[in-house]
């Protein structure tokens, strides 16, 4: 299916204000997508609002507002659109959205509702709005119909892209109504949405809508884009957390053939918020290598700055100390200290949790063209409104006068949340006055990340003399992902790394939660289904631990505890409720099918781990086997989720396979490390990323369906593979991994 | 100087000798489907044929090039029309997430069935060192697989 050229903005006119959606202070969708947002000026046109276009052949394009970083959700929701417009889905193609934000009396409003993909909402907060738009744009074409026949909307049906009066016994394309319909005037009300047992689209496997063009090259990524006199940058970044060049000499730089242009870039000051992850010295050049080549004949020279001494090992020996210490209280249910107290046993653990970086295989990139009072951004994003700010920081033109389009990207993970490439990007061809393409080499990404923060967790539980846990407190002693975010306060550093409401909360009744700043000078931010990584490891460990060592199943142990399904309260992301049942339900599935509880050969084992993430549930069994010699192979791998309505199962199957492979890639081998102010890691061969010889053939996927509406996918698969790989090793070799990544522990 | 070969086409390119195959096409020919990934041949996402053989161009100096025939992955179905079976067979396990690898697993997977035909999954354990970072490799196995049956069966007449 091909994909037509992107849109551009349309010329606003006092109809689209009417429609323009909630405020971006707001966040997500509120607005209402009605089909009334053509301007009427533009009537011959074939559109219905800002999503739909139905050609004179019947065929029906349908804009995507969202970016796609893999995750399927250009494929998904126009999935809604279609079903809810009720056309045919092999007639369907996809048309990108830019950025759509527009300037109102009251303020940027959203154009085309809110833009943006993270946290595992993509889906969930356009779950309505995207079935409106459908629906709407299928009510004005029963009206266009009804007009034409002189009869009520009410007698008249529609059916794969026809509006039938089954009473006259007639019926209209959709592609010969749609001129009419985009001038009708739409009711003030929402249109009627189908229930689920009307849906033919939703809910059945669709393959990925543009996957011909990937699979033939013709996919165009950020860093594909080619714009005429397009010059390309590079910039050396300081080798040293919060350092900046002193002085730099380019005259080797600029006899490098194609080399244009050499010049300072200013990052800021230690302690203020990150717009650009760090100073160095901006290269720019006729072409990519010859920009890398300019950059590799710099001769610069560095202040250190302040975090010159920081290291992993300093890093690492502050949190143990910190934990033999008290830290700040954040959660205290019942009284952990009477039970501990009480207690027959008491079992104490700690973890570590590393560092570790996004690499998505798309190395950062943007293109900027900045000329007096506009500028142009194309950028692989997953924030394309903070592309916006990015680009209106650097520039210090108003947002109205910054246009951005953002690209199918290769690969999130959380990385491109954060513009600082497109800050970088139009600082460059401001200071030039060139169009630009800033590209950032592996080294450069390797380097220069919001890394996931890492962490030491010391799990304590009480137990009865039945082995039943009486109180339980996690003290975790982390660099906070909350570093140098404005109007965060220091007490508030904790709530990106404990998640309160995760079990056990109200199930464990005695629980105290304990934090730790530990401050360290590389940059942190969100990785894919942020702490939830760390704890999850550290919470199913934990209890595979207890299970091991009171003689209890670690199958049983934690059904005993879920329990049956039931809502309890969830105040972070993900909730309202969590439904432990629901866990429970996941695992005993994942336990069956792997077998768990048969006899293994010597040297092999099976892992279990459950989790709750951004309102959705996942488990995990592993099987591995690991050699005399400490040789460890996954043998098979039972995976299992429950994202509520499983919109577009082949996608939810698609996150699940690959969120597993990046729980496990992790797990086995990734760490940034520090050392004299510096990330020691620099490229794939010492950050190592899992490759297909790593993952088994022997791999199963399954989505266990709940309820009529959805949870995202994205981040939900992830956590529960370290913590399934790490039991099953033990369970095949006694030798408990509490430190992340594994690497060669099992050779020791 | 250099004269070569690209998708069937002669060129030239008279940038420095030690310019990367994979910045004379992206940048020179803009031919973009060759993805940068690493530079230093690890993830193999720059995957191009050269004289058959699949190569990572981000290793191959333009001193190398002269009379060398590249095809690269806009160039890999003999015709508009059809796909390669290896593109087919990705298509149908809808194989790609970001995609962004893909075109380099292709390349690298259509010489490893140049080279074993049938391969069993610790042939391609052991020939296939491309990296997914969306870990699609599931996937990809299926469709090796599934590709290996569609050139037995007769190649571009079993695609589409």
């Amino acid at each position: 299916m091909q994909r037509a050229e992107p849109w551009s903005a349309p010329a606003l006119s006092r109809r689209c204000f009417l429609v323009a959606g909630a405020s971006l202070a707001g966040g997500f969708v509120l607005g209402v997508p009605l089909a009334h947002a053509v301007p009427a000026d533009t009537a011959a046109q074939r559109r219905l609002g800002h999503f739909i276009e139905i050609t004179a052949g019947g065929d029906v394009i349908i804009g995507t507002n969202q970016p796609e970083i893999g995750q399927g959700i250009r494929t998904t929701l126009p999935m809604l659109v279609a079903e809810e417009l009720d056309v045919d889905w092999v007639r369907v193609s996809i048309r990108p959205m830019p950025l759509g934000i527009v300037r109102t009396a009251d303020g940027y409003a959203w154009q085309y509702g809110g833009q943006g993909v993270g946290g595992s909402t993509g889906l969930t907060s356009n779950w309505e709005y995207m079935r409106e738009v459908g629906a709407a744009a299928r009510r004005q074409l029963v009206r266009a119909a009804a007009e034409r026949w002189k009869v009520a909307p009410e007698s008249c049906a529609t059916e794969q892209g026809y509006v039938s009066c089954p009473a006259l016994g007639e019926r209209y394309a959709y592609a010969d109504l749609v001129a009419d319909a985009a001038l009708l005037d739409p009711p003030e009300e929402k249109p009627a949405l189908k229930s689920r047992s009307d849906y033919r689209i939703v809910g059945k496997p669709q393959r990925t809508i543009d996957a011909e063009e990937i699979v033939t090259g013709k996919t165009r990524y950020g860093i594909d884009t080619r714009q005429p006199g397009m010059r390309y940058a590079v910039i050396a970044r300081s080798p040293w957390l919060n350092g900046r060049p002193v002085s730099f000499n380019a005259s080797a730089a600029l006899k490098v053939d194609g080399v244009l242009d050499v010049f300072e870039i200013r990052g800021p000051q230690p302690d203020e918020p990150y717009q650009i992850l760090a100073s160095g010295v901006a290269v720019v050049a006729t072409s990519t290598w010859a920009a890398i080549k300019g950059r590799n004949a710099l001769r610069i020279e560095w202040d250190k700055g302040p975090n010159a001494s920081d290291s992993s090992e300093k890093f690492w020996a502050d949190n143990a100390s910190m934990l033999d210490g008290a830290g700040q209280v954040v959660l205290d249910d019942g009284d952990f200290d009477a039970a501990i107290a009480a207690a027959a046993r008491v079992i104490v653990r700690r973890y570590e949790v590393p560092f570790v970086s996004h690499a998505p295989l798309e190395p950062q990139n943007c293109y900027a063209h900045v000329t007096g009072d506009s500028c142009h951004i194309i950028a692989p994003t997953q924030m394309p409104a903070g592309a916006s700010r990015s680009a209106a920081w650097a520039t210090g033109l108003e947002r109205d006068r910054i246009r951005v389009e953002f690209t199918r990207v290769g690969g999130g993970f959380g990385r491109r949340l954060t513009n600082d490439y497109v800050a970088e990007a139009a600082l460059i061809s401001k200071k030039t006055g060139w169009p630009i393409q800033l590209q950032w080499t592996r080294e450069d990404d390797i380097r220069n990340d919001f890394y996931r923060p890492a962490g030491m967790h010391e799990v304590r539980a009480g137990l009865d003399a039945a082995g039943s846990i009486l109180g339980w407190t996690q003290r975790l002693a982390s660099a906070s992902k909350h570093y140098r975010r404005p109007d965060v306060a220091a007490e508030d550093l904790w709530q990106a790394e404990l998640y309160p409401d995760d079990f056990p909360r109200h199930i464990v009744p005695n629980l105290r939660l304990e934090y730790f700043h530990n401050a360290i000078g590389l940059a942190r931010g969100s990785w894919r289904a942020p702490a939830h990584t760390a704890n999850a490891f550290v919470i199913q460990s934990f209890l595979d631990e207890i299970a091991h060592e009171t003689g209890q199943d670690p199958l049983e142990l934690r059904l005993a505890l879920y329990g049956e399904e039931r809502e309890l309260d969830y105040g972070g992301h993900g909730g309202p409720t969590f439904n432990p049942g629901r866990l429970a339900r996941l695992l005993r599935f994942v336990a069956e099918r792997i077998g768990h509880g048969s006899k293994l050969p010597a040297g092999h084992g099976i892992g279990i781990a459950s989790h709750f993430t951004f309102g959705g549930y996942a488990a995990h069994a592993i099987q591995v086997a690991v050699s005399g010699s400490g040789d460890l192979k996954i043998e098979r791998i039972v995976a299992a989720i429950d994202c509520g309505l499983a919109v577009n199962p082949n996608a939810v199957e698609a996150q699940l396979q690959g969120a597993t492979v990046d729980g496990i890639s992790t797990a086995l081998g990734q760490q940034i490390t520090v050392r004299d102010g510096q990330i020691q890691q620099s490229n794939f061969h010492d950050y190592p990323l899992a490759r297909i010889r790593d993952i088994p053939a022997r791999f199963e996927a399954h989505i266990l369906p709940y309820g009529d509406t959805p949870t995202g996918a994205g981040e939900i698969g992830l956590p529960t593979a370290a913590p399934a790989l790490t039991n099953a090793i033990f369970a095949a070799t006694g030798k408990r991994i509490r430190r992340l990544p594994i690497l060669d522990q099992l050779k020791a | 100087m250099v004269e070569f070969r690209v998708n069937g086409e002669d060129v030239a390119f008279d940038g420095d000798a030690d310019t990367p195959l994979l910045w004379i096409l992206r940048d020179h020919f803009s031919l973009t489907g060759t993805k940068f990934g690493c530079g230093t041949g690890q993830c193999g996402a720059c995957t191009v044929h050269v004289d058959g053989a699949a190569q990572r161009s981000c290793l191959v100096a333009a001193a190398t090039l002269d009379g060398r025939s590249i095809t690269t992955i806009e160039g890999l179905a003999p015709d508009g029309e059809n796909l390669h079976p290896v593109q087919a067979a990705w298509l149908e396990f809808d194989v790609p997430q970001c995609g962004y690898c893909q075109a380099g697993q292709i390349m690298a997977v259509v010489d490893l069935l140049r080279q074993v035909p049938n391969p069993t999954d610790a042939d391609i354990d052991a020939r296939l060192s491309n990296i997914c970072r969306c870990g699609t490799y599931v996937r990809i196995r299926q469709a090796i697989h599934r590709a290996a049956e569609l050139l037995a069966a007769g190649g571009d007449d079993a695609t589409r």
